[in-house]
């Protein structure tokens, strides 16, 4: 199989300052991918290094094929107003020619993701006055009609209530099946277990590899200090303090 | 009924005022829509900034005798060109060197203004003076209507992407440091144009008065563009009305207008607030 996402030896960051450093995986076709770390660890600037934002400082980063962001829905412009339907079409702004105006084969690929994700109903509201469970997944409607190969999702089950959750991870389901590359940044160490594979950074590349590799001791030097592990009745569950910071 | 007909169509009677009516109406119905776009992408400071380094450009095309247009747009590129470079310095920072810069522009344009080879006053410079508009002011108002508005219908889609979502814009394909370096450049001839009417200091109330009072009430940004080009008219009617009713100097009258527009927008805004109304921006 040929990757679809690949990384070898990575560094990235800002300034010249490398904020993370020796990342190296790769991912093939319908594969999924959680990738956790701390605040600060360096799970956005990765993102942002994949999506060709960041110049590699050192190594090699590639796609093949078209990459869609969804960023966390408070990094969005809420006071804009923008209708759920707009944003979905701001998706067909990577297919080129952004100065054409809005067509109406555009649109109704907008309301069809739109409606995919449960949204139909909502296609006129405000962006901004819709849950935040809402909100992603029109962000989520507009990488659809990205049409992209490669997601890399910022935290998107965050502050995101339980119908919306559940119906974003049946479209991660449904996405993997159609051979897309998922690449999901994540607190939630339980839900990585479902992942093909996770990825541990905190500044530098802690693991790559399947699930299995979630070992206490690998979780301990990927989270060090923020790491809480909590008791639950068929054994220890493991959970993540949640404030988050750009990188 | 009739007084109040009369003072209503008695400005229009006179064609020093009906070509300000024109000129203002010319430029509201451009600089309200760039001035929402302005607003959004939080670049008043520099456009004022922008507008006041003007100031040098436009005392030197006065006397060269060229188009007033021509003088802003090298004192634009020279004002960012030296910003740029006094940023550059990390004890300085970028507010900074704006700051220094243009008050070192506005003092040379001060300058040349009182040079006695001047032709205008530095009073008409920095406040305007829309009853004293040329054919040529007319037509660089008249022009920039259409350019400036078909330039910002094709860039609408990418403004609304890169505002709305900075980080996710680049995977669209949207660039955000070109778009706002495009709506830079728009405002920028957008200034230079104003000039003349509103002056170097005054203009940038045709920017930011507009979208002031048009709010967060719309709930699309094409109604939002439209109605800062209601509003953006409408103030520079009031303005020139007030000027020719209370005889009062017109560019400061339609720079008052505007504000005062923004101030009763704000104030209905903090009473009135609709009820799905939009949430607060959190970036």
């Amino acid at each position: 199989m040929i990757a679809l996402v690949e990384a070898r030896g990575l560094a990235a960051g800002y300034g010249g300052r490398a904020a993370i450093e020796q990342v190296t995986f790769a991912l093939e076709g319908g594969q999924t991918l959680a990738l956790l770390g701390p605040n600060g660890g360096g799970k956005t600037t990765l993102l942002r290094a994949l999506l060709g934002e960041l110049e590699p400082l050192a190594g090699t980063v590639a796609l093949a094929g078209r990459a869609a962001y969804v960023p966390q829905t408070d990094r969005t412009r809420l006071d804009f107003p923008v209708s759920a339907l707009d944003v979905a079409l701001m998706g067909t702004l990577a297919r080129g020619r952004w100065w054409r105006p809005v067509r109406r084969a555009d649109r109704d690929a907008a309301r069809t993701a739109l409606a995919r994700l449960g949204l139909a109903d909502e296609v006129d509201s405000t962006f901004g006055t819709l849950s935040g469970g809402q909100r992603q997944r029109v962000l989520l409607a507009r990488a659809l009609v990205q049409d992209a190969r490669v997601l890399l999702l910022d935290e998107p089950l965050s502050g995101v209530d339980p119908a919306s959750a559940e119906r974003i991870d049946a479209l991660f389901a449904e996405l993997r099946d159609e051979g897309r590359t998922l690449l999901v940044a994540t607190h939630d160490v339980e839900s990585a277990r479902g992942y093909d594979r996770v990825l541990c950074l905190n500044r530098t590349q802690v693991a790559f590899g399947a699930p299995s590799c979630l070992a206490q001791d690998v979780l301990e030097r990927t989270y060090g200090a923020e790491l809480v592990v909590l008791e639950g009745a068929d054994g220890p569950v493991r959970a993540i303090m949640t404030q988050h910071h750009e990188h | 009924m009739s007084e109040l007909l009369d003072a209503l169509l008695d400005p229009w009677r006179s064609g020093i005022t009906t070509r300000a009516f024109a000129e203002v109406m010319l430029l509201g119905a451009i600089c309200g829509p760039l001035g929402f776009w302005v607003l959004g992408y939080r670049l008043s400071y520099g456009v004022e900034s922008l507008s006041h380094a003007l100031l040098p450009g436009l005392v030197v095309a006065m006397i060269a005798g060229v188009a007033p247009l021509a003088g802003g747009a090298i004192a634009a590129v020279v004002a960012a060109g030296l910003i740029a470079l006094a940023a550059r310095a990390e004890r300085v920072g970028p507010d900074t060197a704006t700051a220094v810069v243009v008050t070192g522009l506005v003092g040379l344009g001060a300058l040349l203004a009182f040079a006695p080879e001047t032709p205008k006053s530095i009073g008409a410079l920095l406040f305007g003076d829309p009853l004293a508009v040329s054919d040529g002011d007319l037509l660089a108002a008249a022009l920039l209507v259409p350019i400036g508005g078909g330039l910002l219908t094709a860039l609408h889609r990418p403004l609304s992407a890169a505002l709305f979502d900075s980080l996710g814009a680049p995977s669209l394909g949207v660039r955000p440091d070109r778009v706002r370096l495009a709506l830079l450049l728009l405002v920028a001839a957008a200034v230079c144009v104003s000039v003349q009417g509103l002056g170097s200091l005054l203009a940038l109330a045709l920017f930011v008065g507009p979208p002031l009072a048009v709010g967060r009430r719309a709930r699309s940004a094409t109604g939002a563009l439209l109605a800062s080009a209601a509003v953006g008219i409408a103030g520079g009617l009031g303005g020139i009305y007030a000027s020719y009713h209370l005889d009062l100097a017109a560019g400061a009258s339609v720079a008052l207008a505007l504000c005062a527009a923004a101030a009763v927008g704000a104030l209905v805004g903090a009473i009135w607030r609709p009820a799905a109304g939009v949430r607060a921006a959190t970036t």
